[in-house]
């Protein structure tokens, strides 16, 4: 896998949100893992931070209780430095997982790719729903094989999909590693792998999905909507 | 290219922050706590924290910025940027109960900055002064929204539906807003 810098970025305003702190976990997650593989949108959430630094340095402060210093003084010897915090070790992936999937959703798998229990939603597409924050968004991990089609589909809400291993073409273009489709409640699409490689996309859907055609009402079923 | 040096009183903070990494300056720490721990509290009580659980919060943060200092490089962002994204995450893990995903610098996945990063501008140094001149140079409306954005905890769609404004109508208004503060951002330099 070369190093290619994404195309297709998270919306403007998603980056804003995640940089307050405002995207819930799982749309988080999406984000960091685009920033892991995209140069670009790390600087732009570096300069909305720095508003955000900004932003803080001229709110109107609020004052303590008199002993809150002296009491944030007095804990300044307690263990709990950084090497208490990183005691915990972490899991160790293969070389195929640790090359496809970067943190942070690397650390929400639990297991290598070859390893987990995917789901057969088709003859060439696996899923793995993942568990991720408080449940009120879907996120999932999506596996196709080269040259197969994902139902065609609409979504009530927003489906965000960051593509992390080979590529898929829609009707909005060509979307390969590290690139982030944002699909709409109006976009009726029909994504196809490309027929050189499998493809590996991680999405998270606000808003109850919904598959049209007859193949896709097939679909519904599993998806238990 | 910017500069990290800064004729203003911004480059105090981060190096305070320095020196607890340095040398474990204690005095140092005890000015930052004076600066910085007011408006933190003031962040956390904006975003809906009680004013008890916001200085919980509030020792938290300030005996990570403590504990964390080696981590602090000024030529990635300033102090008051630092202190701002360790507040921001000790907020979502304790107050909203979620994990905050971060990208790992460290990770061999990760596509690391072309040649052109050098070029790009970095937002360091004297950052707080000219977003304050171009938020205050915006239309009310429009700081409100980049002010909302950050200060409080609303999806999108909440704004949408406690506005009556279209979803879209309220995300192109914030990239609008947004826009314009980088205009006037770069005016000033």
């Amino acid at each position: 896998m070369t190093d290619v810098v994404p195309t297709y970025h998270p919306d403007p305003e998603v980056l804003l949100a995640y940089a307050a702190g405002g995207l819930g976990e799982a749309n988080a997650v999406l984000v960091a893992t685009h920033l892991a593989l995209c140069p670009h949108c790390r600087a732009e959430v570096g300069r909305l931070e720095a508003i955000g630094g900004a932003l803080t340095e001229s709110i109107a402060p609020e004052p303590l209780g008199p002993d809150a210093l002296a009491a944030v003084m007095a804990r300044l010897d307690e263990p709990g430095g950084p090497a208490a915090q990183y005691g915990v070790p972490r899991r160790q992936y293969d070389d195929e997982t640790r090359r496809s999937v970067p943190a942070p959703l690397r650390d929400y798998l639990g297991g290598n790719l070859s390893s987990l229990h995917w789901k057969w939603r088709g003859r060439a597409i696996r899923e793995l729903p993942l568990s991720i924050g408080d449940g009120t968004v879907r996120a999932t991990l999506i596996r196709v094989g080269p040259g197969a089609a994902i139902p065609a589909h609409t979504h009530s809400g927003v489906e965000t999909t960051l593509i992390l291993r080979g590529a898929y073409d829609d009707v909005c273009g060509r979307f390969a590693r590290g690139d982030v489709e944002t699909a709409t409640s109006d976009l009726d699409h029909r994504p196809v792998a490309t027929a050189d490689d499998e493809c590996i996309c991680f999405s998270v859907i606000d808003g109850p999905l919904r598959l049209t055609g007859p193949i896709g009402r097939v679909f519904n079923r599993f998806l238990k909507i | 290219m910017e500069t990290t040096t800064t004729s203003g009183t911004a480059g105090i903070y981060d190096g305070l922050v320095e020196a607890i990494a340095t040398r474990a300056d204690r005095a140092a720490f005890a000015e930052l706590f004076t600066h910085f721990a007011p408006r933190l509290k003031a962040y956390l009580m904006r975003l809906g924290s009680d004013a008890a659980t916001a200085e919980e919060v509030v020792q938290e943060v300030m005996l990570t910025i403590w504990r964390k200092a080696a981590s602090f490089d000024r030529r990635q962002a300033s102090a008051s940027t630092w202190i701002f994204t360790i507040a921001r995450n000790r907020r979502i893990d304790r107050l909203r109960r979620e994990r905050r995903p971060e990208f790992d610098p460290n990770d061999p996945a990760l596509v690391p900055d072309g040649p052109e990063a050098a070029d790009r501008v970095v937002w360091t140094g004297q950052i707080e002064g000219r977003v304050r001149i171009a938020i205050e140079s915006l239309p009310p409306e429009q700081s409100d929204l980049i002010r909302r954005a950050y200060f409080e905890e609303q999806s999108h769609r909440e704004i949408a539906d406690r506005s009556g404004l279209p979803l879209g109508t309220v995300k192109s208004r914030i990239r609008l807003a947004m826009q314009r503060l980088r205009e006037r951002m770069e005016d000033l330099d």
